[in-house]
């Protein structure tokens, strides 16, 4: 199996944070732009059969992304973004929350802080995950999540596919 | 109603109650006097974590005395494990979108 990337996912319950560390086998840039740029964040954001679907993303500061998550049923679950601050290649903040249709945002949100760096042609992302409640991870989970188990195998195999074609 | 857990325990005073108990039961004066607080506020703070089924009520004669609860904690660390199950589901796709657009660039 190729997965010997780094992946580290750590929750401090006292303080309602999450820490999320994972390596990617490809460029710093190319890393970011997985990150900011709706039309690659939608091809993986949503695990499968889910659907990513950003209405709008204006990746500035102060700029916001609303989007959905569709089940394959065609129901949404709508999230709004707003960008706090962004270094390039390095660094961006930004709040994040669930909202309705017509992007009013379900208070409170959390605050999520992502830190990228290349190394020997490997990308690291560390993500910490502020303010967030067992309520919120609870609905995440809730919005057809559950089955992310499964289909993380199911992933996982075709992935694995891919490779062995090479 | 079932209380968010990590309320529960984002309070330091709370936080020290369970470290106390996980020791020993107490009772809610025991805690009152161990931490110099009035019964009232102790009883909200008791209330809060039984809620979250951090702490177990055991009646013991005519005094009740609070259990630490540490499968509560168990339970929420398997909790969370979904969650991490669904990054790592994301991230695997991410490894496929990132290899499909590396070998587009070449």
């Amino acid at each position: 199996m190729k997965n010997d990337l780094l992946f580290d996912f750590t929750v401090d319950k006292t303080t309602k944070t999450v820490f999320i560390t994972r390596e990617f086998d490809a460029s710093l840039s190319l890393v970011w732009d997985a990150f900011t740029k709706p039309e690659i964040l939608d091809q993986w954001v949503a695990p499968k059969p889910w659907l990513s679907r950003t209405k709008f993303m204006d990746f500035k500061v102060g700029g916001r992304r609303f989007y959905a998550m569709v089940s394959p049923e065609g129901q949404e679950r709508w999230a709004i973004q707003k960008y706090i601050s962004i270094s390039p290649k390095t660094n961006f903040k930004m709040f994040n929350a669930f909202a309705d249709k017509d992007e009013n945002p379900e208070l409170p949100g959390s605050e999520w802080d992502y830190n990228f760096s290349e190394q020997n042609g490997k990308t690291k992302v560390i993500i910490t995950i502020y303010n967030e409640s067992l309520a919120r991870l609870e609905k995440m989970i809730e919005m057809g999540f559950k089955e992310g188990y499964a289909l993380s195998m199911k992933n996982l195999e075709e992935i694995l596919a891919t490779l062995s074609q090479k | 109603m079932k209380k968010d857990i990590f309320q529960a325990i984002a309070d330091p005073t709370r936080r020290a109650i369970l470290t106390l108990i996980a020791i020993q039961a107490l009772t809610p004066n025991a805690m009152a006097e161990k931490f110099d607080m009035s019964r009232q506020a102790v009883s909200k703070h008791i209330k809060v974590l039984q809620e979250s089924e951090l702490i177990k009520p055991e009646h013991s004669g005519r005094e009740i005395y609070y259990h630490f609860n540490p499968k509560k904690m168990q339970e929420i660390d398997n909790w969370l494990d979904q969650f991490r199950r669904i990054w790592q589901t994301q991230f695997n796709q991410l490894d496929q979108v990132l290899s499909t657009l590396k070998k587009q660039k070449k």
